[in-house]
């Protein structure tokens, strides 16, 4: 819809307000004839200084491990090319791990966008719509030799992050204050978030946990899940992972796969 | 065999207080208040909070809001829906601003008149619009859309200015009071906002609030600001809500209330928030003025005049 005549305010404000290129907009004065820059500047600064600090609040850990002074600097550059596309700023910054990965300033730290969707998948869980979690009992009616049938729903909560990296250790040890043990970045590791009782949790993944996790959250049968996990790692155990599962609260419901 | 949690649509929450709520004052709700709020028990007053913050889907905000909503008066405060723009008003939000309103059943809604979206962008800030037939009919028309979707009269707040747009062709009083007149809606009146624009924009608050529809407002806000200066290094004021509401928008506020007699008011305090006695402090200091000038004390609650 072309906007009518006397509506093109907006289009003549907005676009200055993320770049500093442009100068105060010609549509807009100052009180009896006075100049409107600095006063135009309190918008631009408003808006890029209220994103910033709404990247800073998706991502306390990766502000923690760069310092506030280089977070903002990075968050700045994210701010400009990416704004938000919706008033929930609690969406804001889902392309932001991307962004990291490129930052030309941060690939001395390789495993710090991998932190990042930790963050983000941990925002995610918090915000996830309300559902009770599937309970370990609920199993037990299964007959045995039908389990590996079995196809479960996961939780709106749960996510799994895999990482090259230790990027869950690095996440745990900046989002408490508590000073850490070194870590060594190199190791691989895969994060379960999910949300039971209200509260997100972060877990570890034991091998091929990641691969199992991910086959049952998109609908493939207990016993194909396994079967892939076990590919991806010898030493996998499928009681074990799956009870694991089901106590952080990963899925709602399960069905019989023949009953879908 | 399946066991299948179908998701359900929470149910509205009943109310436990008589509405309107009357000359009570209120604070922002800050998460991290709750265990403090919640410790002391009810109490006179209300919660504010913006709405946006409740539009997830499930988790900790709605169970904290649940908790103070069913002990208090909440009022439903909307930053985003950007009534103030030429564009039209985003359905998907329009929806779930609607879905908040019936869930919680609020005792007070209310808007900006601003705009925070243009194109694909949302800004996040409460931006100014010049005030002109055509964005009179904007307004209007987006106003009756929120209306129709929450099916109760909103409150339409006056903004803080920093600029003037060389098109605008009526006084901002002049705006407010046909928009409300136009569309039935109510006023929340931001004595803090009036204070801030009034020096930006070089005309007396005094003046401002003569000219302002009182009998329609149904709110008040009060707030901190901030101090800087324009390119001529004049006195400009930002409207930070960052500290305690300042002398003169005290004495605004008196003059208001000695007017309009006693209104819901709100002291927002949204960032460098301080510790809950600090901003209930704040609160109390505005409910002695309302209790000055209360012309029917509630029931159950006696006031000396």
């Amino acid at each position: 819809m072309r906007p009518e005549a006397g509506l093109c305010f907006a289009a003549s404000f907005a676009p200055a307000l993320l770049d500093p290129a442009r100068g105060t907009p010609e549509v807009v004065t100052g009180p009896h004839g006075k100049g409107a820059s600095r006063r135009y500047d309190v918008y631009r600064n408003n808006v890029t200084v209220s994103l910033i600090d709404a990247l800073a609040a998706v991502y306390p850990a990766v502000q923690r491990i760069t310092g506030a002074e280089f977070f903002r600097a990075m968050a700045r550059f994210h701010v400009r090319s990416n704004p938000p596309t919706s008033p929930l700023l609690f969406e804001y910054g889902h392309s932001f791990p991307q962004f990291i990965e490129a930052y030309e300033h941060a690939q001395t730290m390789p495993w710090l966008a991998d932190v990042a969707r930790i963050e983000r998948a941990w925002l995610d869980g918090y915000h996830a719509r309300d559902a009770a979690p599937l309970s370990a009992a609920s199993l037990s009616s299964i007959a045995p030799e039908r389990l590996a049938e079995i196809v479960l729903t996961p939780h709106p909560a749960m996510r799994i992050v895999r990482s090259p990296f230790a990027a869950l250790t690095i996440f745990a040890a900046n989002r408490d204050e508590a000073p850490s043990a070194r870590i060594d970045a190199s190791i691989a590791e895969d994060a379960l978030i999910t949300r039971p009782d209200f509260e997100v949790a972060v877990r570890h993944l034991p091998p091929g946990g990641a691969v199992f996790a991910c086959c049952l959250a998109s609908g493939q049968p207990l016993g194909e899940a396994a079967g892939a996990a076990l590919e991806a790692a010898a030493d996998f155990d499928i009681a074990t992972n799956i009870a694991g599962l089901i106590a952080a609260g990963a899925f709602t419901s399960h069905a019989l796969g023949d009953a879908r | 065999m399946s066991t299948v949690i179908e998701p359900t649509r929470p149910a509205a929450m009943p109310l436990r207080f008589s509405t309107p709520i009357g000359g009570v004052a209120g604070t922002s709700f800050k998460p991290e208040h709750l265990p403090d709020i919640l410790e002391a028990g009810p109490r006179r007053g209300f919660f504010e909070v913006h709405a946006e913050n409740y539009m997830g889907d499930g988790g900790p905000p709605h169970r904290a809001l649940e908790a103070i909503r069913r002990d208090h008066p909440l009022s439903l405060h909307g930053v985003c829906m950007s009534i103030g723009g030429p564009r039209p008003l985003d359905k998907a939000h329009l929806a779930r601003f609607r879905g908040l309103v019936a869930r919680y059943q609020p005792a007070l809604v209310s808007e900006h008149l601003a705009w925070s979206t243009h194109e694909t962008s949302f800004y996040n800030d409460l931006l100014p619009l010049p005030y002109t037939e055509a964005t009179l009919a904007c307004v209007c028309d987006h106003i009756d859309q929120m209306q129709e979707a929450i099916r109760r009269p909103l409150l339409l707040e006056n903004p803080s200015t920093y600029v003037a747009f060389r098109d605008s062709s009526m006084r901002e009083t002049e705006f407010i009071r046909a928009v409300a007149e136009r569309t039935g809606c109510g006023l929340l009146l931001d004595v803090n906002n009036v204070f801030v624009s009034s020096t930006n924009q070089g005309y007396s608050a005094l003046d401002y609030l003569a000219d302002f529809p009182l009998s329609r407002v149904g709110e008040i806000h009060l707030a901190g600001h901030a101090e800087q200066a324009d390119d001529e290094g004049d006195l400009l004021l930002i409207d930070s809500h960052d500290g305690p509401v300042a002398d003169a928008v005290w004495k605004l506020y008196q003059i208001v209330i000695r007017r309009r007699g006693a209104v819901p008011t709100l002291i927002e305090w949204d960032s460098k928030i301080p510790a809950w006695p600090v901003l209930q402090a704040e609160a109390l200091a505005a409910q002695a003025i309302l209790d000055r000038h209360q012309s029917a004390a509630p029931e159950g609650e006696r006031h000396a005049a």
